[in-house]
């Protein structure tokens, strides 16, 4: 029987389509756009100036803060300006822009492919080595690792789990890394232990992906307590509260970190960019993007320097086809429809999804609910989704507050099992807005 | 013997309410009858029971008004204190942005829940201007008094000017900031800036073609210097402004709006003189 949480879920078809397609090596776009604000926290400020020369790897704007990241340049060249640019949602949002001019790289960066397993440094070293890399999150949510990593007085760790679930369809970018830098993903891995101070590891991944199970179970089996564990295949397993409960039963309290049950979660993305920065001496400046769709030709996996148009992504794969009607930026259930294509590509973006119109198309909304309670059994954290719409649209907030809504984690389960369309999550979403503003507003 | 027990449970409980009385002063319950009762909220009190305690317990009224009722609510509650009412400028809400879909051509679509204020927070908006009406109407829905409308032909709110009491419930409802509470002037006639657009002129003229795009040329137009620029937008004072109209005809994208005047004569001779200028 394999291992999953036991609340709720849903199982939307998996349409990984660019599964097979290795990462390839996108060229360097003419231009990159780096936003100062790519993680949780306090915007990065930037510290090179109009006409500066750059080259890969400096960092230009550093990390304001504990919870905050430095950002690196990703290319060598010319900052051509500091002006706001717009961002994936169509605002304006302060950012680096870069000419590119050749590929210059730090001299102390390796770039050797050779494996390097010999750690040396020391816990603090490793954390400090992550901070200044700029590390964040790259399942998604882009949450500065070495906070993570400084786990506060008085609670310890002692499991590390490694995410490798990759349960939104569509999206390969961490399938691809399992089968192509199992290694490096391992020495990554017991960088995390030394620097948590767990002598257990345990990777989940979802048992759509026999192959990286797999493999993953043959390399580990060099490396001192990683384990590998093949997951049922249900959304939202790779929520991190569902990942902790499905490996190792334990409940993660509502509001609480998983730190609180002994445990961090990392994805197999950010335990390679640990290695890269630990071992290799390289910054976060790239990142695995899946580019896919079902009515576009080539489906394809690639590495992206951080900064690239979104648009270039896109043209790689053969342009969109002109009945491309929607663009989304992450996963299918989860990611946001992008208002242009001229972002850039950041830290937290897995994938890149194009739809043709009967796709994109939203279900027409019925007039109203019909207490079907299908909602209840697909969140998987326990909530009442058909009533925190009602409480969400006729603003009743305390009471959002003592149904929990801030427990939702925005997977979209109830919008998509919905039999009459509501619009369940833009709601709870804008609950959520609402709840957190009033509790901001009672501890001022 | 019932009936012995039931005058004897009466004369305590005659005695009891008498030693827990509450005094209220009987002023709250006059007060609140002047007031007209819809509890908007709009004098920033919760409901017409919290602004009859409070304007019955205050020192100076002069900071209390309804704007439901306006200056006779005010007049009559005065009295009731034995106070002088200060008159207040009538108000009402208006909506700074023209972006009608001709004015201001669509860049993407959104199919998400209709809600401004949700909207806002995944992306700019269905247009190029990120500072424009969204159309949702989260407005419409803030107001009790059915003062404000969806016109669905330009996709923007109206404000019935005989409904509105200038609560503003819209105000703070809008996501965008785009509706303000300005003075109804005499006979309803007023000039202001329909649009809150803060980019440089031709982006934002690109994105809509009746943007104000902070040419400067109303402000050294106004005889009265009630014109500000500011981050590329011109903002007219209302409290300074004569009602003159020149900057309405000194416009280049017609983004000063001129509401209430009667359709004039004068009206066409300047827009001429603009023309072959």
């Amino acid at each position: 029987m394999l291992k999953t949480f036991p609340k709720g879920g849903v199982h939307p078809p998996e349409n990984k389509l660019s599964a097979k397609a290795s990462v390839e090596v996108l060229p360097l776009p003419q231009q990159v756009v780096i936003p100062i604000s790519q993680h949780i926290g306090a915007p990065a400020s930037p510290v090179v100036a109009k006409g500066d020369k750059v080259v890969v790897g400096q960092v230009i704007a550093k990390s304001a803060g504990f919870v905050s990241a430095n950002i690196h340049s990703s290319v060598s060249g010319t900052v051509a300006s500091l002006d706001p640019v717009l961002d994936s949602t169509g605002y304006k949002k302060p950012a680096i822009t870069i000419t590119v001019e050749g590929d210059e790289w730090l001299p102390e960066i390796d770039r050797t492919t050779e494996l390097n397993k010999e750690i040396k440094q020391s816990a603090e070293e490793i954390i400090a080595r992550i901070n200044e890399a700029g590390i964040v999150g790259l399942g998604g949510a882009t949450f500065p690792s070495h906070v993570k990593l400084s786990v506060p007085k008085g609670k310890k760790a002692d499991v590390l789990i490694i995410n490798g679930v990759e349960c939104e369809p569509y999206l390969t970018s961490d399938h691809r890394l399992m089968l192509e830098k199992a290694d490096e993903l391992m020495v990554g891995i017991s960088i995390l232990m030394k620097a948590l101070g767990v002598d257990r590891a345990l990777i989940g991944v979802e048992n759509n992906k026999p192959d990286a199970i797999a493999h993953l179970k043959n390399v580990a089996s060099g490396y001192n307590g990683i384990e590998v564990y093949a997951l049922k295949v249900k959304y939202p397993q790779g929520g991190e509260k569902q990942l902790i409960k499905a490996l190792i039963n334990r409940e993660v309290p509502s509001g609480g970190l998983p730190i609180d049950v002994g445990t961090v979660v990392h994805n197999v993305g950010t335990a390679l960019a640990v290695y890269e920065a630990v071992q290799k001496n390289k910054p976060l400046i790239e990142r695995v993007v899946t580019v896919t769709g079902k009515h576009i030709d080539k489906k394809a996996n690639y590495m992206v320097r951080i900064g690239t148009p979104i648009a270039s992504l896109i043209d790689a794969v053969g342009g969109a086809p002109d009945n491309t009607a929607k663009v989304v930026n992450g996963g299918p259930m989860m990611g946001k429809a992008l208002s242009t294509l001229n972002a850039p590509v950041t830290k937290g973006t897995s994938g890149i999804i194009l739809f043709a119109e009967n796709e994109a198309q939203r279900p027409k909304e019925q007039p109203s609910c019909i207490r079907c309670g299908k909602c209840i059994s697909a969140c998987a954290m326990g909530l009442e989704p058909y009533l925190l719409i009602r409480l969400s649209q006729r603003k009743m907030n305390e009471r959002m507050e003592e149904e929990r809504i801030l427990d939702c984690m925005e997977c979209g389960s109830c919008s998509y099992v919905c039999p009459a369309n509501l619009p369940l999550l833009d709601y709870i979403r804008l609950g959520k807005g609402e709840v957190s503003a009033m509790i901001r507003a009672r501890k001022n | 013997m019932l009936s012995a027990l039931g005058v004897l449970a009466a004369v305590i409980l005659y005695f009891v309410a008498q030693k827990f009385k509450v005094y209220e002063d009987p002023r709250i319950d006059e007060v609140e009858a002047v007031l007209p009762g819809a509890n908007c909220g709009g004098c920033g009190y919760p409901g017409c029971r919290g602004f009859a305690e409070a304007f019955v317990k205050a020192d100076d009224i002069s900071t209390l008004f309804c704007p439901v009722g306006g200056n006779e609510t005010s007049i009559a509650a005065a009295k009731v204190v034995g106070k002088e009412a200060t008159a207040q400028t009538p108000m009402i809400a208006v909506v700074r942005c023209s972006g009608t879909p001709e004015n201001r051509p669509k860049t993407s679509n959104y199919n998400g829940a209709s809600s401004c204020k949700l909207a806002t927070t995944l992306f700019s908006g269905d247009t190029g201007c990120q500072y424009g009406c969204l159309g949702l109407g989260d407005c419409v829905t803030a107001c009790t008094f059915d003062a404000i409308y969806m016109d669905e032909k330009t996709g923007l709110p109206v404000v019935v000017e005989d409904k509105c009491t200038a609560c503003g419930a819209c105000v703070t409802a809008c996501p965008k900031d785009i509706i303000e509470l300005r003075k109804k002037g005499p006979k309803g006639k007023r000039i202001f800036v329909s649009c809150i657009n803060k980019d440089k002129g031709g982006v934002a003229k690109k994105s809509c073609s009746v943007a104000c795009i902070g040419c400067s040329k109303c402000v050294k137009v106004c005889p009265h210097d009630a014109i500000t620029l500011e981050n590329f937008l011109a903002y007219i004072d209302y409290d300074k402004c004569k009602l003159c109209r020149k900057c309405v005809d000194e416009c280049p994208t017609g983004a000063i709006l001129e509401i209430n005047f009667p359709p004039k004569k004068p009206k066409a001779e300047p827009k001429s003189e603009v023309e072959t200028a």
